[in-house]
């Protein structure tokens, strides 16, 4: 067992070592400058100001927190403080990501179910709303670019928006649907 | 409107946040069914307006979460719907995260993350659909939504410009 101030300059096989206040007060910091987009401010963290992601580790780490359910970044604190930290490093990034922004909508809410029933709030919320679901929409086509050119990669596509968006299909019985025959299909294609 | 049991609360969103693949928005259509179409407790029009506010706020957008949690039973509601979207994603995260670092190139691995793919991307444009027809009335709306979809393909503006441009169209009654 290293001495703490030792393990500070000594990295571990993990990279090195962080205290679990440190990761708090990163991902406080990263989730309280995220405005419109969070992935942009936790790169600038890990990687260039802190420095404990290279770059590929960071790609790749989003990836796969972007295909775990949940938020991307939610699961990335998870693996970055448990990475770091252990279990109490996986608690303190996470409380520090999702703690003030939970306060900060609680009191949104309050605000809002006093003024909301203004036209002025009415009328600029729909405004955002109508750009916020343009954001999506244009999510939506920018990954689809990734797609590959065959039929049955889009027809799985166009099944789960046409299933959930326009038929407004439970979610749950259109994936469970889907999500086998698709994981099946990306099986078979690779054997 | 009827008081949700918060034990039946958790539990929906406990089962929506496991099928939260590629992100909280690709939830939202089946929120709002739950929410608006099914039990009442919020009107189509707040369901939209609660999204915008999370929006602009500062963190995930997955705030919107706990936010709906919050109109809809108060703090219990907010703490209840914050640990349902927790929970899945931290318990998958840390197994997923042991297991690909064991095994980085493992086929089935693999076969999940390109078969879901696809999926992903459909839920993430149904979820933008679903918004636009919860907000929009008017060829206005419908407008502004397009807008934002050609600036954000061809610009790169940063999407709090174009949030801050949606609400002044509001503002202006172009919507």
């Amino acid at each position: 067992m290293a001495l703490p101030w030792l393990s500070r300059t000594a990295p571990t096989a993990h990279g090195p070592h962080v205290s679990a206040l440190t990761l708090f007060l990163t991902f406080s910091r990263i989730t309280l400058s995220g405005f419109g987009g969070m992935p942009f401010w936790t790169r600038r963290a890990l990687v260039e100001r802190q420095r404990w992601l290279t770059e590929r580790e960071f790609v790749e780490l989003m990836a796969l927190g972007q295909l775990l359910p949940g938020p991307g970044t939610l699961n990335l604190a998870v693996m970055v403080g448990q990475r770091f930290a252990g279990w109490v490093g996986a608690m303190a990034a996470v409380v520090g990501l999702l703690g003030w922004p939970a306060l900060l909508v609680c009191a949104l809410g309050m605000l809002y179910q006093r003024y909301g029933a203004l036209p002025v709030i009415h009328h600029a919320l729909v405004g955002m709303s109508a750009v916020g679901a343009g954001l999506l929409l244009a999510s939506g086509v920018r990954m689809a670019r990734v797609l590959p050119r065959q039929w049955r990669p889009w027809l799985l596509a166009g099944l789960a928006f046409a299933g959930v968006g326009l038929l407004r299909w439970p979610l749950i019985g259109v994936m469970g649907a889907l999500a086998p025959f698709a994981i099946a299909a990306a099986w078979k294609e690779t054997h | 409107m009827d008081r949700p049991a918060l034990g039946a609360l958790f539990l929906h969103f406990l089962v929506l946040a496991f099928l939260a693949i590629g992100g909280a928005p690709t939830i939202l259509p089946g929120l709002h069914r739950y929410v608006v179409e099914t039990h009442q407790w919020l009107t189509s029009p707040q369901f939209a307006d609660v999204y915008a506010l999370a929006q602009v706020a500062p963190g995930p957008n997955a705030m919107y979460i706990p936010l709906i949690g919050w109109l809809v039973a108060g703090w219990a509601g907010a703490a209840v719907a914050l640990l349902a979207l927790l929970g899945p994603a931290a318990t998958l995260t840390i197994l997923v995260g042991r297991l690909t670092a064991r095994h980085p190139h493992a086929p089935l691995g693999r076969a999940i993350r390109r078969g879901l793919t696809p999926l992903t991307i459909g839920l993430m444009l149904a979820s933008g659909w679903v918004l636009a027809r919860t907000v929009n009335h008017a060829g206005g709306g419908y407008l502004l939504t397009l807008g934002t979809v050609v600036l954000v393909l061809r610009t790169r503006w940063h999407p709090l410009w174009l949030i801050a441009a949606g609400a002044l169209a509001g503002l202006a009654g172009l919507v």
